[in-house]
């Protein structure tokens, strides 16, 4: 772009150098609204996601923690003034070794935090995927009450998520908890949910089960309202029954918005946060950290750990982008879907 | 363009008519058995009282005195009383916060919903250079796992001087919701026929002006569900509160309530009446926006 502005030249016949130039300058025109309504997203991304992301790939390269940040190491003398000296064990460069670490377990439990979050992310995107389609569904019909039963299984959206959370902890309480209570009353004795690994994990997906299906729900029902209801009367009309209008109508006119809100979810719970951290709190004995909590804790409690934080970052951003390209690869042979 | 082609782009002007069309022209359908009926109206009761039951349990526990709500005998009221929510109201810096929580979350929604409105609108309408990549670049901010990423965006608003500032809260809130918002709201810009905008230039409209009169109108909807969105993103975020923010009179009630109520042996009575109150300004944005929730959200979009 500079070199438009720096070179006004009219539209004289194009020679061999100016074709360049011009190209640009005839981009700029036809596209520059376009530009100028991305730009400020463009930039607070970039400076906000993209910067970060860079630095924290050279993070993970080197050792800098909370201790060996310094460059200088000042200490006040008697008199008052201060003397500064070079930190001898200033933080360096130190190539693949927080990788290694990781990886060969020798810091934090990388893969068995990873099987922990296949097993939460499949289950709560399975679940949140499944509800939501079946309560679409049954939402798609005319019927009395329609809209009181949407806001109502909507509701849970509206609730912020550590609210839910501290619900839910508050529910699965073993001593006073509502789940053990009606457990109680049906005659099976209490669970202690947060002492042993399965159910504990179990209390955490439950929760965000609760939280996620609104948002599926809410979507696929958008969904449906586009398949056009001429499709439906044709098939009743060639006699259909409900089930193949479902499997030949509904499900095929939904994978544009499936196969989206599929990533997205999946995306989303691999890196939720807060369910972890504040239901389970990795109780029984951190064995039901998911990946970003497991590495939030390796990485920041104690003396802040910023490399080892990265080096995590890097490593879950990785697996995601990993599984999207392949995710997309799949849905290309079935025709593009974004 | 080819957007008309294609019969599942249906404007979201025509899909309403055809969905109550459907309901018209086909009572068969409405005309189920009694079986039936109980059984869908059972399955709906059911999940109903499902999504309502953590809500009602901790609205009624907040009402409890300290030693009911620890208790292991379980029953629905217990010497009502209004001391936890006046211990939450009156001896925390509660006021401030809700002003804080209420800039945020206002500002987020705003410059939210601007962005990401003329940001999904660039890229539904306009095939230039760099769109696919803007679309990656969205999906990826979403892979980014920021409970993990926090210390160089913490360094870098200490660079911008933004540390212990709600401008800082409502930047990173943005960078969250704007990617999602963009690419939902292009989905429905996607929907919205493309004569409209071709009329409005032969009319004498520049680009902008097509967008803010014409287009921006039509999707009402979405950019409902854009405002839901971006408030509650907002409203109940903790993770970048705790990181960018010092010192008491600048909490967001999120954050504030939490910090209250010590880490170890949590005093459910009064966390139970916070959640109550961080929970009732959330509803009544939802209430005002439920109405437009399923039509405006078209996440997917209707083509690519």
């Amino acid at each position: 772009m500079t070199t438009v502005t720096a070179d006004p030249a009219p539209p004289t016949p194009p020679s061999g150098r100016s074709a360049r130039p011009s190209r640009l300058r005839r981009s700029w025109e036809k596209h520059w609204y376009a530009w100028a309504m991305v730009l400020p997203v463009v930039i607070v991304l970039a400076v906000l996601i993209f910067y970060p992301l860079v630095r924290g790939i050279w993070i993970s390269l080197t050792n800098l923690t909370e201790a060996n940040q310094a460059a200088e190491i000042c200490t006040r003398s008697i008199t008052g003034g201060e003397v500064c000296a070079e930190n001898p064990n200033k933080w360096e460069f130190i190539g693949l070794d927080n990788y290694v670490n990781v990886l060969s377990g020798n810091v934090g439990d990388f893969w068995q935090w990873t099987a922990i979050t296949l097993i939460w992310t499949l289950g709560c995107v399975v679940f949140h995927y499944g509800l939501g389609l079946g309560l679409a569904v049954m939402l798609n019909r005319p019927m009395w009450g329609r809209g009181l039963y949407r806001v109502l299984l909507v509701l849970p959206w509206a609730v912020p998520a550590f609210v839910s959370a501290f619900a839910w902890k508050f529910i699965f309480n073993e001593r006073f908890g509502l789940a053990n209570s009606l457990l109680t009353s049906l005659g099976i004795d209490p669970v202690d949910w947060f002492a042993n690994q399965w159910t504990s994990l179990f209390t955490a997906i439950v929760t965000n089960i609760w939280l996620g299906v609104p948002f599926m729900m809410v979507a696929l029902l958008g969904g449906m309202q586009t398949i056009p209801g001429e499709l439906y009367e044709a098939a009743e009309i060639d006699g259909a029954s409900a089930w193949q209008r479902f499997r030949n109508i509904t499900l095929p006119g939904l994978r544009p918005v499936s196969m989206t809100v599929i990533l997205l979810g999946t995306i989303w719970t691999f890196n939720m946060f807060p369910i972890i951290f504040l239901v389970t709190e990795g109780q029984p004995a951190g064995e039901t950290e998911i990946l970003v909590t497991g590495a939030f804790r390796a990485a920041f409690e104690g003396i802040r750990n910023y490399s080892l934080a990265s080096t995590y970052g890097v490593l879950i951003l990785s697996i995601l982008l990993v599984f999207s390209m392949f995710y997309r690869r799949a849905l290309r042979k079935q025709g593009e879907v974004w | 363009m080819s957007q008309l082609t294609t019969p599942a782009a249906a404007t979201p002007a025509a899909a309403v008519p055809v969905a109550s069309a459907r309901t018209v022209k086909r009572p068969g359908r409405s005309r189920r058995s009694p079986a039936k009926s109980l059984l869908l109206h059972g399955t709906l009761i059911l999940a109903s009282l499902i999504a309502l039951g953590p809500i009602v349990w901790v609205l009624l526990s907040s009402f409890k005195p300290g030693y009911a709500v620890q208790s292991s005998d379980m029953s629905l009221v217990k010497d009502p009383t209004l001391a936890n929510y006046s211990y939450v109201l009156f001896d925390t810096n509660f006021p401030k916060w809700l002003l804080n929580s209420v800039i945020v979350a206002a500002f987020t929604m705003l410059i939210g919903i601007f962005f990401s409105a003329t940001t999904g609108y660039a890229v539904s309408r306009f095939n230039f250079p760099g769109r696919r990549p803007l679309m990656m670049t969205f999906l990826i901010t979403q892979m980014f796992p920021a409970a993990i990423l926090i210390v160089p965006i913490y360094t870098i608003m200490a660079r911008f001087g933004l540390i212990n500032t709600l401008p800082a809260l409502i930047i990173a809130y943005l960078t969250i919701a704007v990617p999602f918002c963009a690419w939902m709201l292009k989905g429905y810009f996607d929907s919205i026929p493309t004569s409209l905008d071709e009329a409005a230039a032969l009319d004498g409209c520049g680009p902008f002006a097509i967008f803010w009169r014409v287009v921006l109108p039509l999707a009402r909807p979405a950019i409902a569900v854009t405002a839901f969105y971006t408030f509650l993103t907002a409203w109940g975020e903790v993770m970048y509160a705790s990181a960018f923010i010092q010192t008491d009179n600048k909490f967001t009630l999120a954050y504030g309530l939490q910090q209250f109520v010590p880490q170890f042996n949590p005093q459910w009575e009064y966390l139970t009446a916070a959640a109550v109150l961080v929970t009732v300004p959330a509803g009544v944005v939802f209430m005002i926006a439920q109405r437009h929730l399923v039509s405006g959200l078209t996440a997917g979009g209707t083509k690519g």
